[in-house]
């Protein structure tokens, strides 16, 4: 009798641990806790809610439904790597960590394994060589693309010549803040501005002496690539040394309301990348109706529409395109890993596909080849209204310098084949 | 019924001496290592091999090295963060520096480089004690990590300051890098860790354990009847930061193949690797293992109980973990400070005279 019931149980656990077929599963390796909880919680809940938008509207993506496995990082990359083993076993489509981290210690787990990662503005940048990093891709933007565009949005302010000027970099002492620094001392060369460096170290809450700096040296500019409790803190300091918001711009991560709400009316008119625009999309009702109202939201459902939830449902967007082009080259619904990475290669996000889909201009148009893994790379800049609470855009997309990246990036991930003994090609 | 000790007699002294003087826990030894080396790396695979076992392996070194210092030699140490990070980057300067020699050699040199490292910042140890030794090497931990984050040589002066583990070999079965079989990640750990264990538990049985115990129980005493302050506590944080060195390697290069400093080897770590040996019990090899176990297992437990059986949100069930965590933390302060070594022991005492205690 014992027995029968511990084999019944057994077979139940093989059953249940075995794959599901007829399912597209999607890991969210999300961080709704920590001192980057405030930026993981909005952008896991725009992915999952998206997804749950595709399941409830259309059935899935092309007839298959999509299954949801969200697993908490904590933005650590030990339970990161936890994380990815436990969820590959289920059949994993693609893997979205936010966090550069976590991304560096999957690039190499998931090439063995052969399942793609997509790293949307952020990352390992030299991923965008898609020769190298098969597996890997980054489109549409990377770091090095935000720090050409934050140079030649300033460019374009100051008539054409940064000659002489003085640009501060507040970053994030990691290999996230540390990224764009090369592509900064190249510009800084190029233009003739002098670029300071100072590192913030994690979580971010301690930026007295920096910003004690800052006032000592006056630069005319500064650039921040921070995420989480330091965004709050940094803006904070630069309202209380009353820097000039309007000179200082922070990069994609650090330009989401939890950043400048705490900062109150001082943070107005602080500037920001963004490489999704930010305004009432007709999705947003379209989830509002379909999920939140039949109770699936995810998260408690108050941050439809803030900047990192669009950008958590741009992601899931690209990555429902990505895999309906996989189902339409193969020609079957049930796709694997692989396939999945040959939909992303060939993606081609148009003006058209985005306005169908209710998200007119939320992103550049951009088409993925095997050579470039990285996409348009083009970025606007918001800034922030405190007595309206909303950021808004203040230019079109901005076309980086590619003649400024794209040898760094043939550089970098030249020096990552060597190490790796990769032979550059395509799939 | 258990422990049955009749006939169990020992006739030398040696015998008497040794390690496992009951029989019962000399068969449960070489049981499990049996099992250890024979049984689970041919049932291993990916996920338990990254979500348990190596971590758990490679947490047991760390906390040996930990427990030799604080519980064994009573010198209180926050720096075990640090001194990881030196053994990962010695070993991966050494591995990018000398790509021919062996994996194996270059974690042994890293423990020797760490623990050169940690009698430096031993020395202060001569002079403060208790708190103010604690604060010591809590700069420790900071001085290291800022010097691994400013200093470009120590990771090769790439882009993002992270350090990657090449791929490398050991008798032809690659250990490191993302083609490493889950079972030889395991094992080159479990060899680690086999080794370390018995030295540490054959030094804490020797004339060094014996100095070190005395300067922890009372140093004034111990140098009145001849031990060597100097000596003892040097050795003390040489030998716990060797074993602190090799964990921190393998964590590098075995578990994760990439780090970057701050993250991987902040304060944080520092607090982990302490909480280890205090729930798992002070001055006691077992307890290493046990602390080891109780905190790699407790938050993946917690995971697969809350997320996956009962379906809850999973911050929800991260938070808990740390609730539980720190409560537990408080439970063994106060009602066993001698974590679960003691209850093990107690437990073991309890058995033997069971089922006719006097």
């Amino acid at each position: 009798m014992k027995m029968k019931t511990l084999a019944a149980m057994a077979i139940g656990a093989t059953m249940a641990a075995a794959p599901a077929m007829a399912e597209l599963v999607i890991p969210d390796l999300s961080y709704r806790t920590g001192p980057y909880a405030a930026g993981g919680t909005p952008f896991s809940d725009g992915y999952q809610d998206y997804f749950n938008l595709l399941n409830a509207r259309d059935g899935g993506i092309g007839g298959e439904a999509v299954r949801i496995v969200e697993c908490e990082t904590g933005y650590n990359t030990e339970k990161g790597v936890e994380c990815y083993e436990s969820t590959k076993g289920e059949g994993a489509l693609i893997y979205q960590p936010l966090s550069t981290g976590i991304t560096y210690q999957l690039i190499p787990k998931a090439t063995a394994d052969e399942i793609p990662i997509h790293t949307m503005g952020y990352g390992r940048t030299s991923a965008a060589n898609g020769e190298v990093f098969n597996w890997v891709f980054n489109y549409p933007a990377n770091y090095w693309d935000a720090a050409s565009v934050a140079v030649n949005y300033l460019l374009d302010e100051n008539g054409g010549s940064l000659d002489g000027k003085k640009i501060a970099l507040v970053y994030h002492n990691s290999a996230y803040g540390k990224e764009p620094i090369r592509t900064l001392e190249a510009l800084s060369e190029m233009h003739g501005f002098t670029l300071s460096q100072l590192a913030v170290d994690h979580p971010g809450q301690e930026q007295k002496s920096q910003w004690l700096q800052i006032r000592r040296e006056r630069p005319d500019y500064v650039l921040m690539w921070g995420w989480g409790v330091m965004n709050q803190v940094a803006v904070q300091e630069a309202a209380n040394i009353n820097f000039p918001m309007e000179n200082f711009i922070g990069n994609w991560w650090a330009g989401a309301e939890h950043d400048v709400t705490p900062a109150g009316a001082a943070a107005n008119g602080y500037k920001s990348l963004n490489m999704n625009r930010v305004v009432d999309y007709p999705v947003l009702e379209e989830i509002k109706a379909q999920v939140h109202e039949a109770g699936n939201a995810a998260g408690d459902g108050s941050n439809v529409g803030k900047v990192l939830y669009v950008r958590g449902m741009y992601a899931a967007m690209l990555a429902a395109e990505a895999i309906a082009k996989a189902q339409e080259i193969h020609g079957v619904s049930d796709v694997t890993p692989a396939m999945v990475r040959d939909g992303m290669e060939a993606l081609e996000i148009t003006n058209a596909r985005m306005a169908e889909l209710g998200m007119e201009g939320i992103g550049p148009e951009f088409s993925v080849s095997c050579q470039d893994h990285g996409g348009a790379g083009q970025g606007l800049v918001q800034q922030w209204n405190a007595s309206a609470g909303t950021w808004e855009p203040l230019t079109d997309f901005i076309t980086p310098d590619d003649s400024v990246i794209a040898p760094l990036v043939a550089e970098d991930s030249a020096a990552f084949a060597s190490e790796s003994n990769i032979t550059p090609g395509c799939l | 019924m258990l422990y049955r000790e009749a006939g169990d007699f020992k006739t030398s002294y040696h015998a008497d001496n040794q390690t496992f003087p009951i029989k019962f826990d000399r068969i449960g030894f070489w049981i499990t290592l049996a099992i250890a080396f024979l049984v689970i790396p041919f049932v291993i695979n990916d996920y338990w091999a990254n979500a348990i076992f190596v971590p758990f392996l490679i947490y047991a070194i760390a906390a040996i090295g930990l427990n030799i210092l604080t519980g064994y030699c009573g010198q209180v140490s926050l720096g075990t963060g640090g001194f990881m990070a030196v053994g990962a980057y010695a070993c991966y300067k050494l591995m990018t520096a000398f790509p021919d020699v062996s994996i194996v050699i270059h974690i042994i040199l890293a423990g020797g480089i760490t623990a050169a490292v940690g009698a430096a910042f031993g020395l202060p140890s001569l002079r403060i004690k208790g708190f103010y030794l604690a604060v010591a090497t809590l700069a420790a931990q900071f001085f290291l990590v800022w010097l691994f984050n400013k200093v470009s040589w120590f990771y090769n002066y790439s882009a993002s300051g992270q350090i990657n583990a090449p791929e490398r070999f050991v008798a032809g079965v690659a250990v490191t890098g993302p083609n490493t079989a889950p079972w030889a990640q395991y094992m080159i750990c479990l060899v680690f860790l086999t080794v370390c264990a018995l030295i540490a538990r054959n030094l804490t049985r020797g004339t060094v354990g014996r100095s070190w115990m005395a300067i922890r129980d009372m140093d004034i005493a111990a140098e009145i009847i001849g031990v060597n302050p100097l000596k003892a506590k040097l050795t003390a944080f040489a030998v716990s930061s060797f074993f602190v060195g090799i964990s921190g390697a393998l964590f590098f290069s075995v578990y994760l193949g990439a780090v970057e400093v701050g993250e991987a080897f902040g304060i944080q770590k520092s607090f982990l690797v302490l909480f280890m040996i205090i729930i798992g019990g002070l001055g006691s090899i077992f307890g290493c293992f046990a602390g080891a176990a109780f905190l790699v297992l407790l938050p993946v437990a917690l995971k697969v109980l809350g997320v996956d059986v009962l379906g809850w949100p999973t911050d929800l069930v991260a938070h808990l973990n740390l609730v539980i965590v720190g409560s537990l933390i408080m439970f063994f302060l106060i009602k066993e400070p001698h974590g679960l070594a003691q209850l093990w022991r107690l437990a073991k005492e309890k058995l033997r005279l069971w089922p006719f205690p006097y």
